[in-house]
């Protein structure tokens, strides 16, 4: 008998005085395992998103693309003078004639690999990478347009900014995503915790009886929803990882899709969820308590 | 220990109990009786703190209970031991758990009253009967559990609430003979009770005050009891 009754000192044990199960037990490891799915998708979400903004930012920042559209017995004289104009420029590190095999290459994917580019009116390009520094595209703009007038300057901000800003919102998307998961998460719990709490007026009746404190009485629901908050959490978070593992590989023509995933040291972020979610719960929990026990007085 | 100073408590519009001034002295024994709606166990709820008077004053272990918040009331109630006629469980802790609960809100250490608690089971004649859960107990059992939870922490003042109202003649005897022995240890003994018997045979052992509540106040009932 000493060692059961021993039991109920210990912390955890002390929590007894909570009868053990009922709905509300059921519906707060559910919420929060389901949550948890949620944020850890919302989490992959933007930080794909992020990744996919760099890289988007990072690679086709340090490119351009000059164009040359001239008549055809002109085309040699300006390209190699636009050749001349970008190897002038600060700011260019390389500036390079793509040869008409890489062009068929390029155009390939549409017009099949027999495509003769002799018959078609294609222009020719040079490819221009970037010193770190950048260069300044307008000038550069002005000097081609004196110097070469079939020249066209692509630096490829025209489209490539909406997709970075496009990625951007991605991921302030699933940040946001993720404070909505975790709002909706108090509300459930704190009506699992109020439910709980007017279920149990009789148990609270008695501790009061006794000489329970307001604080002894809310500690014991508080930890109990904690502990099933942070359960649930870990199970979603497992499920959403494997899930997550599961999805394809990445491959750069559908990145935003079979990207949804982590990468590198960002798989320990979903780790933080169950201490997230128990924190969530204990203050939740803590101010339904709260309110109940003045209500119950 | 307990004092009332023209205690009135009303229900909304009203009025219960009015002008009550009483002293409840360390070491005495009081009944309290009464016809039923009269207000005994409202009288003992403000004894206890669970109700506060609506005008005089409650003063309980000579602090105010106007002045007192939850918390503190319920760190006082700790000197209070009440059984209630309907005893008040947890019903799915066992009796032992039950009878201990007043030690784990308390903060006392892991398993350091064990043998007390063990005594206290015994005293009551509930040993065997420990690891059964409330609903599992006689009406007489449940008293004495209530009672063995009421004084575990060997509280100054004990509260009964028709304690005998459930249970046979026999049992009654027993549970007087029980609180009997409290006052005599010292401890100040009130029970709200309608059984004229159960004060008469506690009059033939011990000393005690019988109070009646009528008209809404509290008066020193006459010899005839």
């Amino acid at each position: 008998m000493a060692s059961r009754f021993g039991g109920l000192f210990a912390d955890r044990q002390a929590d007894r005085v909570v009868p053990p199960s009922g709905f509300t037990a059921t519906l707060t490891v559910l919420a929060s395992g389901a949550m948890a799915f949620l944020a850890v998708f919302s989490l992959a979400l933007s930080l794909a998103a992020g990744r996919l903004a760099d890289r988007w930012g990072s690679e086709l920042s340090r490119g351009a693309t000059v164009r040359i559209i001239a008549p055809q017995d002109q085309e040699e004289a300006q390209i190699n003078a636009a050749l001349r104009v970008l190897d002038s420029t600060a700011g260019i590190q390389t500036a390079r004639r793509l040869s008409s095999a890489e062009q068929q290459a390029l155009l390939s994917p549409w017009f099949g690999a027999e495509l003769d580019l002799n018959d078609l009116p294609v222009p020719k390009l040079i490819e221009v990478t970037e010193t770190p520094a950048g260069f300044d595209a307008e000038g550069l703009r002005l000097r081609l347009a004196a110097e070469v007038p079939g020249a066209i300057l692509d630096d490829h901000s025209r489209w490539r900014e909406p997709l970075t800003q496009a990625a951007g919102r991605l991921r302030i998307l699933g940040l946001f995503c993720m404070v909505l998961i975790a709002g909706t998460m108090v509300a459930i719990i704190t009506l699992a915790a109020n439910a709980a709490l007017s279920a149990n007026a009789q148990v609270i009746q008695v501790l009061r009886l006794v000489g329970a404190t307001d604080a002894y009485i809310a500690g014991a629901f508080v930890r109990r929803f904690t502990v099933r908050a942070a359960l649930g959490a870990a199970v979603g978070i497992a499920l959403a990882m494997l899930a997550l593992a599961l999805l394809p590989g990445a491959q750069d023509a559908a990145a935003i899709l079979t990207g949804l995933s982590f990468a590198g040291w960002h798989w320990v972020l979903p780790l933080i969820v169950p201490p997230l979610a128990a924190i969530v719960a204990l203050l939740a929990t803590r101010a339904a308590a709260r309110r109940s026990l003045e209500r119950l007085s | 220990m307990i004092e009332l100073e023209q205690v009135a408590y009303s229900y909304g519009d009203g009025a219960l109990l009015s002008d009550i001034s009483l002293q409840l002295a360390p070491g005495s024994f009081h009944f309290l009786t009464g016809p039923s709606g009269a207000g005994k166990t409202t009288f003992l709820k403000l004894l206890y703190g669970a109700l506060r008077p609506t005008s005089g004053y409650v003063r309980l272990f000579d602090q105010d209970v106007r002045d007192m918040d939850r918390d503190a009331i319920a760190t006082m109630r700790r000197k209070v031991g009440v059984v209630h006629q309907d005893c008040q469980f947890l019903d799915h802790l066992p009796v032992d758990e039950n009878v201990a609960l007043p030690l784990a809100v308390a903060g006392y250490e892991r398993g350091a009253e064990a043998e007390n608690l063990a005594e206290l089971l015994n005293w009551v004649g509930l040993n065997h009967r420990a690891a059964a859960h409330p609903a599992e107990l006689s009406g007489g059992e449940r008293q004495r559990a209530a009672l063995a939870r009421a004084v575990i922490l060997s509280p100054d003042v004990i509260l009964a609430d028709e304690p005998t109202g459930n249970v046979d003649w026999d049992m009654s005897q027993r549970l007087l003979t029980l609180l009997i022995e409290l006052n005599k240890m010292g401890k100040t003994i009130l029970i709200a009770t309608h059984d004229l018997g159960l004060i008469r045979t506690a009059k033939s052992h011990i000393q005690a005050r019988v109070l009646r509540i009528a008209n809404r106040n509290v008066q020193l009932a006459g010899a005839d009891l």
